[in-house]
Order: C-alpha cells, then structure tokens, then sequence
C-alpha cells in the first residue's frame, strides 16, 4: 500500500486577482503592466507622508462582480490596515478587509470531480511593489540589496478565500481554472498567470484516513502555473505524509515552491509574522453597496461558464460521457462554446461539433489562430454532408486560422474541390487492381482492408478523394464482384 | 497703526484697495521675525525669498487688475506637518529632516488661492505628539509672552508666531487639543474645526481618526476669515464633508442662546482659570445668553480613550518612516537591522513611547480590552454631547487646566497628558471646539475659554467666542512689548 | 486588562514589532512609563459597555469613491532625489532576509 493510498489530502486555495481597472485601487496612478519602474507612482501609491486613499469605484464593481458570480452575499465592508514591515509596502501597512469583507459565503462548482467548493469570502485589497534581489547567488537569502519598485503598488486585487474542500492536485487546479474562466468572464481580470494576474496561494494537510482530525498546514506561496500548482500539492502533500509515517509533526508555515527544484522549502516561521495588528482604516469609510449598485453590476454579468456548460450538455442529451464533459469544459474555458451551439444550430450534429471545437478549434486558438464563427459552420456542414473528409476538414480549418479568407477559397486553395464520382469509381478499380491480393483478402471478409485501399486512393489521388464516397463505392464493388 | 497690529482682513482689504503692497506686508513681518525670533524660535524655517517672490506676484497682479483672493498679501505661518511642494517639510522629526514634498497640501493650495503668504514653517512637537513643543527634534519654542514658559502644543510654533506678530494668521493642526491648548496658553484665537471640514490631504498624519487642522489668529474674525478659506469638500479626502463655513454670520450675538458648562472640565483647574471661566460666563449672560452647568458624563473617560486611539493609528501612520523611500536612513547590516537602526536614531522619545503604546494597544490578545473598547468609550462621548446639545446651543469650558508652565516642569508624560483633558472629548466626538483667549490667569499669563458646538455647529461656536472677544480683556503681548511699553502696544 | 504591568520582555518584542531598537535599560523605562498610561486607562477597561457600538470615525459617511480615471503621476527624478538611495530608477534597499 502506497502512502498516498494511506492519507487524505486537503487543501484550501487563496488567489488573488489584479483587477483591469484603468487606474490603482485608491489612486488615480495607471493600472499597467510592464511601463518602466517607478513611473506609475504618486504621493497614495508611494505611501508619502500626508496622502490618503481615495476608494475606485471601478474596482468595488469588479469585486461585487466577483462575489455574484461566485454566489456570494455582498455585505457591508470596512477597511483595515493590515501592519508589517516590508520595502515593497509603501506604507508599511496593507489596506485590505479583514473581518467584515464585501463577499462572503459563495461556491464554485467543479465539472469535472462533480464537486461543490466553497467559497469563504472574496475581499478586496492593494497590491505590493516589487523587490528585485541583486547579488551575486540571486537569491533572497545572499543578495547583497534589493531594488524596489511601486508601479504594482497599489494595484486593485480581489483575495478568493475557498473552503479546504479539495482533496487532490487534480481538484485544485481544475477549482483554479474553473475560477479563471469565470473571473475572465466578468471582465474583472485578464487572468494572466504568468503576468502574475492570477496568483494562487494553496494550503495544504494531510491526515491518515480514518481519522477526523485535520492535520497542520502549510501554505504555498510561488505558484505561478497551473502546473507549479498541481506538482507542488503533490510534493508538500507527500512530505507531509514523510513526516506524519515517521511519527514526526508537521509545522505550520509558509512554504516556497521551486519549480526548478520541484520542492518546497520553508520561507518563514516567525511567530510574530501573525501579529498584524488588523484595525479599521481610518481615512476610509464604511463600503456599504447599495441594492441598485449590486443590481445594476448584476445587469452586466454575462453567461458565465456554469451556465454555457449546462447548454452543451442539454445538447449531450443531457448526461455528457466524461469525454465529453471535458470537452465542454475546454469549449467552455476558451469561450468557443458559442461556435457548438451554432453549428448544431445550422444542423451539425453535436458530437462532431463539440470535437472539432474542443480539439481543432482549442488548438488552433491556443496557438493565436482565430476561426470566424460562420466559416466553423460552414466548414462543418460541409464535413458532415461527405463533401470533405476529416482530414480535409482539418487542413481547411487549420489555413482559415492562419490567413483568413472565406471557407470556398480556402477548400479551392488546397485542391480539395472533390473528384467527380466517376473519377472517384475509376480511382477505385485502380487501386484494386494494382493491390490484387488485398483485395481477395478484402473480399474475404477482412473488412479492415478498407482503409489500406482509402489511403492507397488518397496517396494516388493527392488527398483529393473524399473517403466517405470512395469506401461507399468501394463497398458497392465488393457486393458486385461477391454475386 | 504698524503693518504687524492690523488684522488680517485688514491687511487684505489694504493690499487690494492699494494703499499697502503685498511687498509692504511681507517685509514687516520678516522685519518682525528677524528682531524677535531668536528670543521665541517659532519657526523651523522662514521662506523669506519665496515669500517675496509669491508677494510680487500678488502686487502685479493687482497692479493688472485681476481678482486676487479674501486674504490677498496676508502673511500665514505653517506647522511644519503640512507639505509643500519643494519646501523643506519635518513634522519636528530627525527622521524627516531634508524632506522636500513633491506635492502640496490641499489647505496650503487653498490659502495660495486666496492669496495668501506662506511665511514660514512652525515649529511643534514631534510628529505633534505633545503639549509644549519641547518635544521638537530641533529645538523648543517658547512663549513670547514669557520665554521662560512653553508656548503649549503641538502647535507652540503657530501660537508663537501669531502671538508674536510674525504673522496675523497660522494653521495648526489638532488631533486632542493641538490648536486650542497652545492659543490658550500664548492669548491668541485656536480653532478645530468639525472632523471632515477641513481637508487632511498633505496633512501629515499624527491619528487619523482624530487629526484636523485649523486656524490660529488674534481675533475672532480673522480666525473666522481663514476657516472659510480652508473649509470645503477635497474628493482627495474621503473623510472629508460636503460641507463649508460661512463667516458671514457670526456677529449676530448670544441672546437668547442656551449655553452650559461642562461640569466634568472644572476638576482640577488652577483658580485663575477658574477666574477666567467665571468671568467668561457673566459675560455672556451680560450678552444676553442662559448659561447652565451641564454634566457630559462620559467626558472623564476622554484622556484614557484618547491615549489608547490616538498612539494606535499614529503606531500604523508611523510605520512608513523606515529608511525606504524618503528621509533619514541608518544602514545597518539587512533591511530589519536598517529599520530598528533608522527609527532608534529618527524618532525622539515622545514618539517611540506613544508608537510603543499604540503597538501593544493594537497587538494580538489586547485589541478588544484596549483599542476596541476606546472605540465604544467614543460612542458614549458623542453620545453623552448629544444628549447636552438636545438642551444647549453651545458649550463652554476651560481649554487647559493652568496656565503655560515653565520648561521642564512636566517631565512625567502623563502630567503632560493631563494638559488635553478639556480639549479631547471634542477630538473623539469629532465636534468643533475653540479657544478663545480671555485675560490673564496666574502670574498675569493667557487663559483661554473654550467653546463647543454639534458638528458643523461652526457658526454658532464663532458667535460665542465673538461674545466673548467683545467682552475680554486685552490680551497679553509679546514681553519685548510689554518690557518696552508696560500697558501693551496695541 | 488583567494587568497593567507590561514586563521587559514585552516591552522588548512590542518594540521589536514596531522595529524600534532600544536598549534593556530604555525597555525598563518605557515598560513603567507604558504601566502607568494603561494603568490610567483602567477606568474604561473596568467600563460595562459591552453592546455598544464602536466609533471608528467622527464622520458617518458610506461609500466614498472617486471614478475610474487616470491621474498624472509623479516625476520620478524628483522623488528619487529625496530618497535615501536608488539606482537605475527604483529604491536601493539593504539586503532582505526572509522575514515579513
Ligand atoms: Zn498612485
């Protein structure tokens, strides 16, 4: 029995969300990435003595955006000042919500584990600047200085607190990239992980099955893919089970994730990094949003994926097989949702859809390709009424990613205007008799044969022959040539 | 009469009508500043060029016909916890010498609107944190009525400087009785305002919560004159009101008004003072008010509320002075040994004591018994207050207990402490408060007589204390005019 | 409030908290000068006002927010010159040691 087979894993997650406002979260200084250090920077942002936070407006709307679409109440807010010291915190405190955030009490569903995750809360808090260690290892611990810039300063973040719901790397970051759809969705981010848009923080025990009590965790800090994600959970969850096996206790504390390494390693134990010392800022007022704001931001949430997943899988009949299901949820995470319903809409059938959406289409828009709508469908009927082959179907749409133009030019362009069914025929007897001893096979019974005599007719024809009417006929001359 | 006697609106009218240049004026405050500064040491820095340059301006600008503002030529002293654009700005403290703001205070671009000077930089206890401006970094001020005495504070500076007619009006700033202790205690006029009337943008923050600035000068009506100035919603404050204050109605007298003393405010005050109230209410009554003894119950909590709120967000508005971004930094070996070595060196003892009292009121396992519960005590004061406003226009009370005591004489941090007892409540309750000065108290020093209003209750307060001002005795002098012309110069 | 003493060792982790160096006899001062402060706050700390809601603000305001428009921002020379030291137009700062 292996250890993972002995513990449970539980793990919460914490991201935080850069919100694309225009402007920083409480002043009027650019929300951008990547401008030259410190040209983003004003009296608020740089913690000078004498300013004061101003609340955006914008941002507040994003957070009650948030929390709607992760079902949420929106509450009464208050801001608090959360104290350390640290050279990327202007101020030296962090304006943040502490016990009375604007979200609270949400869930978030995940498709594919079939699972329900809780939200705790979702609040809204400033961003730090950035510290660049310079020395001569490059790491923190032997740089010789840091190099300091506020441009992220004051940058509008969301936190999503989640319950500790999730019981494997696999939940975890399918509850990630289901939060990423839904967050890109409202707008309220371009969930850029590697831009640090989307930042995750997991918290991770473990305790032997059979028992109640939870074990001590650890958090996670430099998660900054998907992937870091789903290795890390599964290093620290491991280590832990390490030291448990060995009768050892597991500490709480905040761990580093090396992707390099593929370890975690301890950042901090302080006792005393705990003692933020949390009180009401008081050169901010109550946030109270008003029936009408929540409403009026309500009006402008678009479908957001639970709901477009549900229409792809009303068309599955409405029990998607698991393929399936991860079809829709790709279909659904790159918004190419749209194109399945249009073309079952335009008569397509759905499973052949669904496929060429997930799979081509995903793929082709993965790489920076983008398929008109229309010219999916059209290009689809045509693939479904025998006109192209799968393959055919397959080159089209790969050249209408790459240059455009109409799905007619693109089939002219790459000769697949079909050969005529006597050409098809005379292909047919050609390969036939140029592979005699197949074909006795063939007539045999050795239905398989089929497609060794469609590829001999694709290589002979160019890949011009449509393989729908070339098996059709082939077949026709089996029955024919068996009487 | 000298340049240095007029009022404020005075001086104004005369450099808009012509009859004086704004060049006029600015010489003979700097003439006054160079003879008797060294005897008072009112300011951290005097902007003698800028303040020429900026009266220049002014007078070429009248000379073009152009509208030039109310206060017009008319020299304004800052407490050196405002920040002006370019101009050296310390709040008192080693760890912000050499400090120039890239950016101005919302009330200092307010009063350069109106065509007002800024002359110089006042100096205050550090960080205004303290009763008598011996707690200044660089030096202490004393009171020019007596040098042998402490002008009050936080704002000793501001006082002295209006006192000693080195300018007719000064800012100051407030935070458990920073304006109104040191007016009473240098005879001249301090008001604060109504928390959220006056914008803190470029204030530089003691509390939060508690902080607001505002006028000092010799009279009523010029204190009244720089309020309108200053009062006005700032989208750059969030904490600020939509509100202004109109000086246009405050001559209208007391008759008929409601006034009460507030009974917890008469412990422990010197009979002199006690003298100074005493007579202060016959005037009023003379004038045609009812005044009552009234009890504000939760008042007597104000200084231990007060001592646990205020260092607790000064602890956090102090944190940013770490060596980072601007003023001093000690190096030390990593970045914690950088901070504990910057803010050792950076901060006096004052500061580290109410930053240490602040640290340990907001720390893990204290904040409800300490900090929380400061909180609840200030919803009973404004709670109390409102029930007393339910009965009375306005209230009145001592503003300090004694008069200015000598250098020294408060070692003991909480005798200090006891100096605010009177003007705190008003801070916690946000409510205005003023001092208005009214005669001479024990060894013929200035006593002040304080009066409160609800909040934005300014135009009330202002009849009150103009009443009063009818009614007072002439106020005390500078001691080079007093030793040089017994009787007073005015 | 079950003691007004503050011992030593407070003092010192309060002051380590508040990155504020001082010395063991400057702990000794400040723990009976911090005593004696909160020793006078006892008379709220023996107060009955549990209900009562706190006041954080004089102001009673709610919701103050300004619009999402970009603002000019500061010159960054200009406040690099009153910074205690910098390079290639960001802050120097001595070296971090993992802490928080
Ligand atoms: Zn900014």
């Amino acid at each position: 029995m292996s250890l993972e087979d002995k513990y449970l894993i539980t793990v919460g997650l914490e991201v935080h969300c850069e919100l694309r406002t225009a402007t920083k979260l409480f002043c009027g200084c650019a929300n951008t990435f990547g401008s030259p250090p410190n040209t983003n920077i004003c009296p608020v942002c740089l913690g000078l003595p004498g300013a004061l936070p101003v609340l955006n407006k914008r941002a507040v709307e994003y957070a009650i955006a948030i929390g709607l679409a992760l079902n949420c109440d929106i509450r009464r807010s208050v801001f608090a000042r959360k104290n350390y010291f640290y050279p990327d915190m202007p101020k030296d405190f962090q304006i943040s919500q502490y016990d009375e955030p604007i979200c609270v009490e949400g869930f978030l569903e995940l498709p594919v584990a079939g699972k329900r995750v809780g939200i705790v809360r979702a609040h809204i808090e400033e961003d730090t600047g950035k510290t660049t260690h310079v020395g001569s290892s490059g790491r923190i611990q032997g740089a010789d200085f840091s190099l300091v810039d506020y441009n992220r300063s004051g940058i509008p973040l969301v936190e999503i607190v989640s319950e500790p719901d999730m019981e494997s790397a696999d939940e975890a970051r399918e509850y990630v990239s289901e939060l990423r759809a839904i967050l890109v969705a409202t707008g309220a981010t371009d969930g850029k992980m590697e831009e640090g848009s989307l930042r995750v923080d997991a918290n991770v025990s473990v305790r032997r099955k059979g028992t109640d009590e939870l074990g001590t965790r650890c958090e996670i800090k430099n998660l900054n893919s998907l992937r870091s994600l789903g290795r890390a959970i599964q290093y620290e969850a491991r280590r832990q089970m390490e030291i448990v096996e060995e009768g050892g206790r597991v500490h709480q504390e905040t761990r580093h994730w090396n992707e390099d390494s593929g370890m975690t390693s301890s950042l901090r134990s302080k006792e005393e990094a705990n003692d933020y010392r949390y009180f009401p800022e008081p050169d901010l007022v109550p946030l109270e949003p008003s029936h009408e704001m929540v409403e009026s931001v309500r009006a402008t949430l678009p479908v957001l994926p639970p709901a477009r997943r549900a229409v792809l899988s009303e068309l599955a009949g409405g029990k998607p097989s698991p393929s399936e299901l991860e079809q829709i949820g790709t279909c659904v995470a790159l918004e190419l949702d749209g194109y399945v319903n249009s073309a079952v809409a335009a008569g397509v059938p759905f499973k052949l859809a669904l496929s060429r959406a997930a799979n081509e289409l995903a793929a082709l828009v993965g790489a920076g390709g983008a398929v008109a709508n229309e010219s999916f469908v059209e290009l689809l009927r045509a693939e479904d009424s025998g006109r192209l082959s799968a393959t055919q179907t397959k080159a089209v749409m790969s050249r209408l990613a790459e240059l455009g133009g109409s799905v007619e030019d693109a089939i002219t362009a790459l000769g697949f205007v079909g050969l005529s069914d006597s050409e098809v025929a005379a292909l047919v007897e050609r390969v036939t008799s140029e592979n005699p001893d197949e074909w006795s096979r063939y007539l045999a019974g050795e239905n398989q044969l089929a497609g060794f005599f469609i590829g001999a007719a694709m290589k002979a024809s160019g890949g011009k022959v449509n393989g729908r009417i070339f098996s059709a006929l082939l077949a026709g001359k089996r029955e024919v040539s068996r009487h | 009469m000298a340049i240095v006697d007029m009022s404020a609106r005075e001086m104004a009218a005369a450099v808009r009508a012509g009859e004086i240049s704004a060049r006029e004026v600015v010489e003979a405050h700097l003439g006054e500043i160079a003879a008797h500064d060294h005897e008072v040491s009112a300011f951290l820095l005097v902007l003698e060029d800028e303040a020429r340059r900026r009266a220049s301006e002014i007078d070429a600008a009248i000379a073009r016909g152009e509208e030039v503002g109310p206060l017009a030529g008319v020299p304004i002293a800052v407490k050196d916890n405002m920040a002006l654009r370019g101009v050296e700005t310390t709040c008192a403290s080693r760890i912000l010498a050499g400090w120039r703001p890239p950016y101005t205070a919302t009330v200092l671009e307010r009063i350069e609107a109106a065509g007002a000077i800024v002359i110089g930089k006042t100096n205050l206890d550090e960080f205004a944190m303290g009763s008598s401006t011996e707690n200044s970094g660089f030096f202490a001020t004393r009171n020019p009525v007596d040098p042998s005495r402490v002008p009050g504070g936080s704002s000793g500076g501001s006082a002295a400087a209006v006192a000693a007619r080195f300018a007719p009006l000064a800012l100051g700033s407030d935070t458990g009785g920073s304006i109104r202790q040191p007016a009473s205690l240098c005879g001249v006029v301090g008001a604060k305002p109504t928390y959220g009337l006056v914008s803190r943008y470029g204030l530089i923050a003691f509390a939060s919560s508690l902080d607001q600035i505002g006028p000092f000068a010799r009279s009523v009506e010029d204190a009244a004159a720089l309020l309108a100035v200053i009062a006005s919603q700032d989208p750059k404050d969030s904490t600020s009101l939509a509100a202004g204050f109109d000086a246009s109605e405050i001559t209208s007298g007391v008759r008929g008004m409601r006034i009460g003393v507030v009974e917890e405010m008469l412990d422990g005050v010197s009979p002199g003072v006690s003298s100074v109230l005493d007579a202060a209410i016959a005037a009023l009554v003379d004038a045609g008010a009812t005044v009552e003894r009234v009890s504000v119950p939760a008042a007597r909590f104000g200084l231990s509320a007060y001592y646990l709120i205020a260092p607790a967000e000064a602890s956090s508005n102090l944190a940013r002075f770490d060596g980072v971004r601007f003023g001093l930094r000690v190096e030390g070996e990593d970045i914690t040994e950088t901070y504990l070595r910057t803010r050792e060196k950076g901060f006096g003892a004052e500061v580290k004591r109410r930053i240490m009292l602040g640290t340990y009121a907001l720390s893990a396992g204290y904040y409800d018994a300490l900090y929380g519960k400061a909180q609840q005590v200030r919803t009973l004061i404004a709670r109390d207050f409102a029930a007393a406003y339910e009965r009375f226009d306005a209230l009145i009370s001592p503003t300090s207990p004694t008069v200015a005591f000598r250098f020294g004489e408060r070692s003991d941090p909480l005798s200090m402490y006891m100096s605010d007892v009177c003007t705190i409540p008003s801070n916690l309750a946000g409510h205005p408060g003023m001092s208005v000065p009214f005669g001479a108290a024990e060894d013929g020093m200035p006593a002040g007589v304080q009066v409160f209003a609800p909040a934005l209750g300014e135009g009330t307060m202002f009849r009150v204390a103009m009443a009063l001002e009818a009614s007072a005795a002439k106020p005390a002098v500078p001691v080079w005019r007093s030793a040089a012309a017994p009787g007073g110069a005015a | 409030m079950s003691s007004d003493q503050i011992s030593r060792d407070e003092t010192l982790h309060i002051a380590h908290l508040a990155r504020l160096a001082i010395t063991d006899e400057e702990a000794a001062i400040y723990a009976s000068q911090l005593s004696a402060v909160l020793a006078h706050a006892r008379d709220i700390g023996a107060l009955d006002i549990a209900g009562v809601e706190p006041t954080m603000h004089a102001v009673s305001m709610r919701n103050v927010m300004r619009e999402d428009v970009v603002e000019g921002s500061l010159d960054r020379d200009e406040v690099l010159a009153s910074a205690p030291s910098s390079e290639a137009g960001m802050f120097v700062v001595p070296r971090i040691v993992g802490e928080d």
